[in-house]
Parts: structure tokens; sequence; C-alpha cells
């Protein structure tokens, strides 16, 4: 934003992510603190994918965009191409829902004429009118099915959409030919209602899918997107971050990421490496200490000379492990198909041996396909493929009306198997931020609490932030203070009715984190800090016992802190694990035959994350911990985990209900079509019955949470 | 029967219409960002 900028009539358009964006302020914080800039056009925020669009002249770049957004408050980065958002699996599934539900209802208007007595001409007519909506819905509304059927079985393979393609396509075949010879019965409405129902699933399902991104993407946008670099000259250059080489010296202000791995040359500051470790402490490093990319500098300005750049990284190291165990999961089978892999082959044998057996007896080959087709119809597994996402779908909004979000609709099919729990510590089975010791506390004299509230609230750094939050709770009020002045690195000092006080770093340090409240003339008052076991962490752990899920504890951090939580909760521990021993932990345990499930919120919880059979993340966790999770539960207490798991559990005992149900309802259908008794009328009416059973079933997951 | 020649014109055209709003609507980016078309309702245009 330095130099002049003359108007220039072409715009151009950069689309900027940024993750932070959650409200409808932020909306129109961005929006208007944007769009008065010099040189903006236009700025867009669209809220479901994190993103502004901007359209500015030549004379600004995705860097001066970033850094006008830094000002308003906002970290972003300008979006790079090969991370474009991938498309919606629901978008392009909704148009042919919307096409084969208008046709599905119109037809069946005009088959309702037709089983009503509809004669001679007047039913040709109808018959007519269907075929002209019928077919081409068809062939517009059944695509997806057709695509995914002809995949399976090019490669030999079978799926859920093979019969569904092979009914609908014989259906309507079979459906043109009674129409042209003037027949009695045709089977549009009967084709079309089952796509129209098997369309509803798949978007629900894909709804769900779509609210799960993909945590590499939000892992590469973490590194800073460049670097200031000093050149041979001690001129200053910005430096896209792919075009870092090793050698360069980047100069990073305080507040900003490193773009690259490096060692100090010049300068020492604090860097909070927690996006890396997990540990929350800020880390001091001096020159000749190496930093890493992602890291964040706390402190001071300093000079680091790159020694690993853009793939090199430890950050892109990470990203490139999750990717290997995103995967690794994908080749797991959702029940569905494990249903149809027995299913489809069973009904298109018994449609095969109607067709024989008919002919065996005498009849005309034109009745033995009619009687073919009717078994394929009456078999088409409209409840089935109800069955798995409308059950998933209920519990989930059950599960989010309690505070845990699922993103994946399998993946309550995997928690529901899981028998061994991986616990990180920091953020996962603690709060993950310092706390003050409440016993200490409550020693506090009320001139004392009242004063320490008071400085607290005058600071912004993070022991006085949780200092006054803890006090708030107990409802006294801030004294006035004067001459407050907060001093970098020390604290913050006052004056209060004419008697020096403060609230500072103690005397010493040491390893424990404390405050020190010191009033004049009294004995200073030391406040201790530590992170806090998450409440209910005890009960929660005794439940998922219960439910035979064995916990252990795996952590990051150092094996002094991680023993002191073990012994507290009493479960094993293993400490100082880096993100790929614990993706290489998980991957040992599933290779023995346990179903995993990892609970952790750090970037460095990443790999093991998506390498798990189910994974399950805080609220607060970082953004790639949100992003590799399957559920992320939004409350404080841990109880969430065993509730969830519960739900899962239950969720896959109505699953395999519905399938005894839809199951059920073929066995009883299924001879009355072999024995040739199954008009359209009856077709229609035993789908949409058997179809409304298993959605009313389903139903009682409203209240899987509880 | 003649009151159905017009009756089944009028109720295809009433269904077809409503199609076609649907997909305008698909085409013209009105589900692009449904979170944020739900926020935008509370900002408010006062400048």
């Amino acid at each position: 934003m330095t130099a002049l900028r003359k108007p220039a009539p072409a715009f151009e358009r950069t689309v900027l992510v940024v993750p932070s964006i959650h409200c409808a302020g932020c909306m129109s914080k961005i929006e208007r603190g944007l769009g008065a800039r010099l040189g903006v056009a236009s700025a867009r925020v669209n809220l479901s994918a994190r993103t502004v669009a901007v359209e500015h002249d030549a004379s600004l770049d995705a860097h001066d965009l970033v850094r006008a957004l830094a000002e308003l408050g906002y970290e972003a980065q300008a979006r790079r191409d090969e991370l474009a958002p991938r498309l919606s699996a629901a978008r392009p599934l909704l148009a042919p829902l919307a096409v084969a539900g208008f046709a599905a209802m119109n037809v069946m208007l005009l088959s309702v004429s037709v089983w009503s007595g509809a004669e001679g001409s007047t039913r040709d007519m109808f018959h007519w009118i269907s075929a002209g909506i019928g077919v081409p819905a068809i062939a517009f509304a059944g695509r997806p099915f057709f695509k995914s059927a002809w995949q399976a079985v090019r490669h030999g393979r079978t799926n859920m959409d093979v019969p569904i393609s092979l009914g609908v396509l014989i259906a309507t075949g079979l459906s043109l030919y009674e129409t042209v010879r003037h027949g009695e019965h045709a089977w549009f409405d009967g084709a079309l209602m089952l796509l129209t129902f098997l369309l509803v699933g798949r978007v629900l399902d894909a709804m769900m899918r779509d609210r799960a991104r993909t945590g590499v993407d939000a892992l590469l946008s973490q590194a800073a997107q460049g670097a200031m670099v000093v050149g041979t000259d001690a001129k200053l250059a910005w430096i896209e971050a792919p075009k870092l080489a090793p050698g360069m010296v980047m100069r990073v202000a305080a507040g900003e990421r490193l773009a690259a791995d490096g060692e100090i040359v010049t300068g020492a500051s604090r860097f909070d490496q927690s996006l890396l470790t997990g540990e929350s402490a800020p880390m001091p490093l001096h020159t000749g200490d190496q930093a890493l990319a992602g890291t964040l500098n706390l402190d001071a300005p300093i000079d680091v000379r790159v020694s690993h750049a853009g793939h090199d990284t430890t950050l892109a190291e990470i990203a490139r492990l999750m990717e290997a165990s995103t995967q690794s999961r994908s080749r797991y089978v959702r029940i569905a198909d494990r249903a149809a892999r027995l299913y489809a082959p069973a009904v298109h044998s018994l449609a095969a041996l109607t067709v024989i057996g008919w002919l065996l007896s005498g009849a005309s080959l034109y009745q033995a396909l009619v009687t073919g087709v009717a078994v394929l119809i009456i078999t088409c597994p409209c409840a089935l493929g109800l069955a798995v996402p409308v059950a998933q779908v209920v519990a989930s909004g059950s599960l989010m009306r309690a505070g845990i979000m699922v993103k994946d609709g399998s993946a309550l099919e995997r928690l529901a198997s899981v028998d061994r729990a991986l616990l990180d510590k920091t953020g996962t089975l603690t709060m993950g931020k310092p706390l003050p010791d409440p016993v200490t506390l409550l020693t506090l004299s009320a001139d004392e609490a009242t004063v320490a509230f008071a400085l607290a609230s005058h600071s912004r750094h993070p022991l006085s932030r949780a200092l006054a939050a803890s006090l708030a709770k107990r409802d006294i009020a801030a004294v006035p203070l004067s001459d407050v002045a907060e001093r970098a690195g020390e604290g913050v000092f006052a004056r209060w009715h004419g008697l020096e006080v403060s609230l500072s770093r103690p005397q010493g340090g040491g390893e424990t984190m404390a405050a020190a409240l010191a009033i004049e003339g009294r004995p200073v008052r030391l406040i201790p800090f530590s992170d806090r076991l998450r409440p209910d962490a005890v009960t929660a752990l005794a439940q998922l016992r219960q439910l035979g899920v064995e916990c252990s504890i795996l952590s990051g951090d150092r094996p002094t802190a991680v023993v002191e939580i073990a012994l507290a909760i009493g479960l094993t521990a293993q400490a100082n694990a880096r993100p790929a021993e614990k993706q290489a932990l998980v991957a040992r345990l599933r290779a023995s035959g346990r179903k995993v499930l990892m609970v952790g919120d750090g970037l460095n919880d990443g790999p093991a994350l998506a390498a798990a059979d189910a994974s399950m993340a805080p609220g607060s966790a970082s953004d790639v911990g949100l992003q590799a999770a399957d559920l992320v539960f939004v409350q404080d207490s841990l109880l969430a985990l065993p509730r969830a798991i519960r739900a899962a559990r239950r969720t896959m005992a109505v699953v395999r209900q519905n399938f005894a149900l839809a199951i059920g309802y073929n066995l009883l259908a299924v001879p009355l079509a072999i024995a040739g008794l199954v008009t359209p009328l009856v077709a229609a009416v035993a789908m949409s019955a058997s179809s409304l059973i298993v959605v009313g079933n389903s139903l009682r997951l409203a209240r899987a949470a509880k | 029967m003649t009151i159905l020649l017009l009756l089944i014109p009028a109720a295809l055209a009433i269904g077809g219409f409503g199609l076609a709003a649907f997909f305008w609507a698909l085409r013209n980016g009105q589900f692009d960002d449904p979170d944020g078309s739900a926020a935008r309702i509370l900002i408010e245009d006062d400048e």
C-alpha cells in the first residue's frame, strides 16, 4: 500500500482464502474494508468456502490484498491454482433430482388415471404423454447411476448401481414397447419414482460429505506465501514461497509466519511452534538455531538463512504424510456397497431364473420378459438405497444438536467398530491453554482479587486473559487503576490508591508457568498456571472402557509433562512422538487388527488423524486437525467421545434393521413378482411403503445422542 | 374428457415453469454460498 497508483481500466480477479470468516459481521467488515481500498472494484465473501473474491486493477497484487486483510484483522492467503476447491458432491445431483421429481409427479398423475380405469385411446394418450416426459427424464436423471454402474461393470465388479441401472433401463424399454403396442401396463412411473427416491438418498449422503473439507489444502495454506528477502545490496524484495531457494536470507517481522525452514542468522525471538509440535509454550530461539516453516515469530524481527524451501520443508512433509494416510482410508468399503456385493448377483440370477422358468412352462418370450422385469423392479434396492443415508443423516443431526459435528457419513460406520483409542494430550485431554490454579485464586483476599482482575484486564497476554476470565466468574468488579503501563516480556504495572501494583513475570522464572501479583507493602502472591484436564475426563475414559475401547495417551510433548497427566487419569502414555511416529503407531495397531480411534487437535496429529479408522478433534483444534478429523466436538467436556461412539453403534444397529426390513419386503414381494401377479400399481405401492418404513425406522435415531 | 386437453398441458406448463426456475437458480449461482446467503440478511446496508 505504498506506491502511488493510477486507475487502470482492466480489472483482475484474485481469490483469497480467509479461514477465520465465520459470521455476517466478518462478511460486511471485509467487504466494506476491502471495497474502500484504492484500486479495489469489488469484494465478495463466500462464507461456505471461506473465500473472498476481489476485483481489482493491475496496481494491486495478492500480497497487497493479504496485507489489507491483515490490517482488518484477518489472516488470509491467496488461493493457489493447484488448491482450487474441489467440486461439491451434492451440486451435480441437484439437477437430476429436480428433473426426476418433476417427471415422477407428472407421470404418477397420469398413471393414477390409468389405474382408475382409463381405456382405449385415452389410455394410449396417457401412455404416450408419460413416455414423452419419462424417457428424456430417465435419460437425464439416471446418468449418475448409469455412469457408476458402467464403471463397475467395465472393471468386472458390481455395485448397487448395476441392478438399479438394469432395472430402470429394461423397464423403460419394455414400457416403450408396450406403449407402441397399445398395451395395458407401462412402468415409467415406477422407474422415475425409483430414481427420485434413490437420488434423495444420494443427495443427503453427498451433502454430508461436502461438509468434510480437505485437510491437505488447509495445511499448505498455513505456510507463509512468501518472504521479504535481503538482497546482496541490502535491499528488501518480496519473493513468493515457491521461488525461495536455500541460501537466501529472509527478514521475518514479529507476527509473521516463516515461509521456509532455515537457520537464524541475526536476532533472537520466541516462536509459536504449536502448529508443528502441539507444544503450546513459545520456544525461544537464538542465532544459529533452526526455525521451521509454518511457525509464528512472536517477539522480534529476525533474519533467517533458508535451508529448505517449498516441498522440502517439515510442513510439506506432514502434508505428504496426511495425503498418503487419507488414500489408505479411502479403501474402506461402505456397508451399502458390501450389501450390494451380495444383493446384486442374487437379484440378477433370480430375474434370469424367472424368465427361464416362464419360458420352460410354455409362456411366450414377451410374457416371460415382462415377468422378469417385474422381478427386477420390485427388487430394485429403493429401500436399501435409503437404509444407510437416512439413518446417518438423522443420527448426525442429533449429534450436531449435542455439539458433535459429523463430517462424513461413513465416519459413523467406522466409529461404531472402534475398539482402541489414542488420545493426544495438549488440547485434547487438557484444555490446551494455561489456566490459573483455582486453589490459589480462592486464597486471594478480596482486595488482591479485584486488583489482579483490574491488572489482568489491561493486558492481552495469554496468562492475563486466562486470569481475567477466571476471576470474572467470581462476580467481582475491577477497581480503577491509574498510570497503567504494560511492558512487553515483563508485565502490567499501575498505581492503586497511591500504591504501586503489578502483575508480572516472577523473578527467577523456572520450569513452571506463573504470574506474580505485587501490591506495595504486602507480600508478593505467586499464581501458578498450568494446562488443566478437560472436565469429566475421568468419567469419559471410564465410559469408554465400559464400551470396550482401550485408551492410551500419544503425545508429542515432553515426557515429564505427559507423565503428570497420565498419572492423573490412569492411562499408559507415549511421549515425544513426532507426527510420523504417531502415524506409524496407528498403522501398527491397525495392522494387528485393532480398529483405532485417534483423538487429537494439533497439526502434528494430522497424519495420525487421517490414518486412523476414525478420528475426532475438539473444536479448539488447529485448522488441520479440524479438517482431518471425521467428527468435531465443540463442548469442553470429553464425554463427547463415549456419546459419539454410543450414537454411532446405535446408528449401525438401525442400519442393520433397515436392511432387514428392506430384504423382508423383498421376501414378500418377490414371490408375487415371480408368479406374474405384480402390476405397476402393486409395485408402486410396495416400493413406497417399504421406503416409508425404512425412513420411519431411521427417525427413531433423532435422540441417538442422548 | 375434452377438459383433459386443457388440464394436462396446464399441469405440465406449471410444473415445467417450476423446473425452469430451479435450473435458472442453479445456473445463476444461487446455490454457491448457502451459508453466506443465510448470514447476509443480517448485514445492515445503512451507508
